[in-house]
């Protein structure tokens, strides 16, 4: 398609520009993505329900064979599919540009959807029940990872057709200056998936080969190695893409400037660049890898991509605290955080995702990424803990704060029930905070992940965990069950927004699609620079601090960080020494 | 609403970071410098350090080694399983083997002694758990690690699985006796 016929559509409540190849791909990777997440929901109430020791619902192979396709579909499939529509929306919308090459799109979708329905089949099929991470010689159906292959191979085309449109853009100068914050984010997320795709063909491949019986021996040590490379690296997308977010929500909703472009652009940098081997806090606790080893490669001699995390954290509320205080709300520490929208899903999703992505994922992440204080923590429930609070709490709430926005704005319709919209995001973040908490807590008490029964009926010693194990794992239950019903309450209320949400204006169709008659061929204008600021930094803040409430809650922050640090060096220099 | 426009100012890079955050980051980056710093310092004085220590072997190697320690110092059998106990030597070499679905054998060991402890698995991998203290590794097969343990309380503990290994994942247990 030549740019002259390119077809495009103002957004009147945002301003933004859809061009309509993109923005239909954009919402059929946003929907496949929220069928997904159903999919994953209904298999995390089974799982959920049999890890209960009251409930034990499943039995044992269909538990093993549930919790394989729950970490598949949410982790991989639901998060991917939902990054191509952040992806298609970074480049297109904010850049007023059309898409690189659409049909490649339609191809990235097709691969993606063919390959997600492979993996599930085979899981279905009953001789795939691998876990996510397929850890070798344990094997799986040849359609397993052939599935995950093709579903890489789409979201590779994905990012290349990212790159492709911001050339475009580049080219056909749609904007004045650097790109926005938020496109530079979402670059630095499509950087680092394009190496987590190549380091999950080197060992996908040869592990499908393997599996066809073409290759004789995969190492299991190799395979953790290289399969972490993909593992961790993909968070790393997911945290730059949530990040993003936190930020496209400060500027939609506050007229939110970054406290300074050059701290939050290096701190994005710094993800790229401290990334590569980051996978070895996956492997702390192996043989046949040396301490120094894991001590570079998980803290690259100082924890710079924790630096960049840190950084964020400030930086996203101070933006936001620093566009109140502009607007008036000058007065004492944390009135702008009082008079900010609480009543507005956007907003409330995205602030639980930051306050739980730091407090609770960030911080359990970086201590039990610590090489001896792994000892304590790998491979025990706490760690299904810590990553529902960044992945679940940080990234999947981020994505619904987003689909808050999109609703009206991308698919032309007004949130159905808004009376319950508005409580979703404190159901779901609380339910998932708990949840999290509680399993962290069982995990420090020994409980294992990935177990059908923690009673071990039938094996040859018993044992019986101290009944406060039993108390926090009944704990985690109730907390699961408020985040199922707020999950639930979210895939209710975005697929009902599709289907009956009030039209934003008459031309909306089924679902939220839209014919030619929305668009013309006009070419969106130039955007242009940001508005230099009206008031100065000078007038605002308290003792020359423009964001003084955020400061205090970055040291809250850190004071819980460090106390929280040294209990868990306390307690392991209490168990039986090793060396 | 700039997050989402492009930056105000033309040259970005050299408008100055304004104290809150330029204090954040010099404060976070000494906290990141020093959690670095942690880790080779507990190798140094911590006593609670995973060993270097790991060979390569096979599964049948493993296996005559662990035939060994069973045939010469086995003290009882427990269990409907029949698992041996072993009571090896002080400082002696132990060694414990991961198969679906079986840790083998059960170890009596005594409190405040140093053993060296080889593991390793017939099979897939496995995740060595010792309860309720709470010590976890990652087992390999092909890998034989060795890890030395001084047991600093007597009273029994459970070797569990703590990596999913399939259906028998759950009945994977043995003990470990210490005594004063
Ligand atoms: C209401 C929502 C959710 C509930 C109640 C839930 C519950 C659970 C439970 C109980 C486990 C099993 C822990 C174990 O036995 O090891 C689990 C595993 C997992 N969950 Fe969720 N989950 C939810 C949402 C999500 C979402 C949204 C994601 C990702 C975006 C996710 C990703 C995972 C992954 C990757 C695993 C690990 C699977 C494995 O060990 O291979 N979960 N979840
Ligand atoms: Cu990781
Ligand atoms: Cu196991």
């Amino acid at each position: 398609m030549s740019s002259s016929k390119a077809l495009f559509r103002m957004d009147p409540g945002s301003g933004l520009f859809f061009n309509k190849s993109a923005e239909t791909l954009m919402k059929v990777n946003a929907i496949t993505a929220v069928v997904f997440l159903l999919i994953g929901g209904i298999l995390a109430t089974l799982v959920t329900a049999t890890r209960m020791p009251t409930l034990h619902t499943l039995p044992t192979a269909q538990f093993y064979q549930a919790l394989t396709a729950h970490g598949i579909d949410m982790l991989i499939i639901f998060i991917i599919f939902f990054e191509m529509a952040v992806l298609y929306f970074a480049s297109t919308a904010l850049l007023r540009v059309r898409i690189a090459a659409p049909r490649w799109g339609w191809v990235q979708y097709i691969l993606m959807l063919v390959g997600a329905v492979m993996t599930n089949y085979a899981i279905l099929q009953g001789n795939s029940s691998v876990m996510m991470t397929s850890y070798v010689p344990m094997p799986a159906e040849p359609l397993f990872y052939l599935g995950l292959i093709l579903f890489a191979v789409g979201a590779l085309i994905g990012c290349f057709i990212f790159f492709g449109t911001l050339v475009i853009a580049k080219e056909e100068r749609t904007y004045e200056g650097s790109v926005p914050l938020i496109v530079y984010g979402a670059t630095v997320a499509a950087i680092i998936a394009v190496f987590t795709i190549a380091s999950g063909a080197i060992i996908l491949i040869p592990t499908f080969l393997w599996s066809v019986g073409l290759v004789s021996h995969i190492d299991p040590l190799m395979y953790r190695v290289i399969w972490w490379a993909l593992g961790h690296s993909s968070q790393q997308i997911n945290v730059a893409a949530h990040i993003t977010i936190w930020y496209m929500v400060a500027g939609l909703l506050f007229g939110a400037k970054p406290m300074s472009e050059k701290v939050s652009r290096t701190a994005f940098l710094l993800y790229i660049l401290f990334l590569q081997l980051a996978s070895a806090h996956h492997i702390l606790v192996d043989p046949g890898v040396s301490s120094t080893w894991k001590v570079f490669n998980t803290s690259y001699a100082m924890y710079l991509a924790v630096l960049a995390s840190m950084i964020h954290g400030l930086t996203v509320p101070g933006s936001i605290e620093v566009a109140q205080r502009m607007k008036g709300l000058n007065n004492g520490l944390f009135t702008w955080l009082q008079k900010a929208p609480w009543g507005n899903p956007v907003f409330s999703s995205m602030f639980i995702s930051l306050i739980g992505f730091g407090f609770i994922g960030g911080i359990s992440g970086v201590v039990m990424g610590v090489e001896q204080i792994n000892l304590i923590i790998h491979n025990t429930i706490y760690v299904p803990g810590h990553f529902h609070a960044t992945v679940v709490l940080g990234t999947t709430m981020a994505f619904m704060s987003a689909t808050y926005f999109l609703l009206p704005t991308l698919f032309g319709r007004e949130i159905f029930m808004f009376k319950l919209a508005k409580l979703q995001p404190y159901l779901f973040g609380l339910g998932m905070a708990g949840f999290s908490v509680f399993m962290m807590g069982a995990g420090t008490m020994g409980v294992a992940r990935r177990h059908w029964d923690m009673a071990f009926t039938g094996a040859p010693y018993a044992f019986e965990y101290p009944a406060i194990a039993y108390t926090l794992m009944g704990l985690t239950g109730i907390f699961a069950a408020m985040a199922i019903i707020g999950g639930a309450l979210f895939c209710v209320i975005a697929v009902g927004t599709l289907l009956f949400g009030k039209k934003v204006d008459s031309k909306v169709g089924f679902m939220g699609f839209r014919g030619a008659d929305s668009y013309t061929t006009d070419r969106p204008p130039l955007l242009e620079r940001a508005p230099a600021d009206t008031v100065s930094h000078k007038d605002i803040g308290i003792g020359g601090f423009v964001a003084p409430g955020t400061f205090i809650m970055a040291l809250v922050f850190l004071a819980t960080f460090v106390l929280y640090y040294f209990v868990n060096w306390k307690y392991l220099s209490s168990v039986w020494g090793l060396s | 609403m700039s997050t989402i426009l492009p930056p105000s100012d033309v040259i970005w890079w050299k408008v100055p970071v304004d104290r809150s955050e330029g204090l954040w980051v010099g404060i976070a980056l000494l906290w990141c410098l020093f959690m670095f710093a942690m880790m080779p310092i507990w190798h140094i004085y911590g006593n609670q350090n995973l060993s270097n220590e790991a060979y390569r072997t096979h599964p049948e190697v493993f296996q005559d080694k662990v035939n060994a320690m069973v045939d010469a110092h086995t003290v009882r059998k427990e269990t409907q399983w029949n698992v041996p106990v072993v009571k090896p030597p002080v400082g002696s070499d132990v060694y414990m083997l991961g198969k679906k679905w079986q840790w083998y054998p059960a170890l009596e060991l005594k409190k405040g002694e140093s053993y060296r402890l080889h593991l390793s698995s017939m099979d897939w991998q496995h995740g060595f758990s010792v309860q309720p203290i709470n010590i976890n590794a990652q087992i390999l097969p092909g890998y034989e690690s060795v890890m030395t343990i001084t047991p600093n309380q007597a009273g029994e503990f459970t070797i569990i699985c703590n990596e999913y290994c399939g259906v028998g994942h759950h009945f994977m247990t043995s003990k470990i006796y210490v005594t004063e």
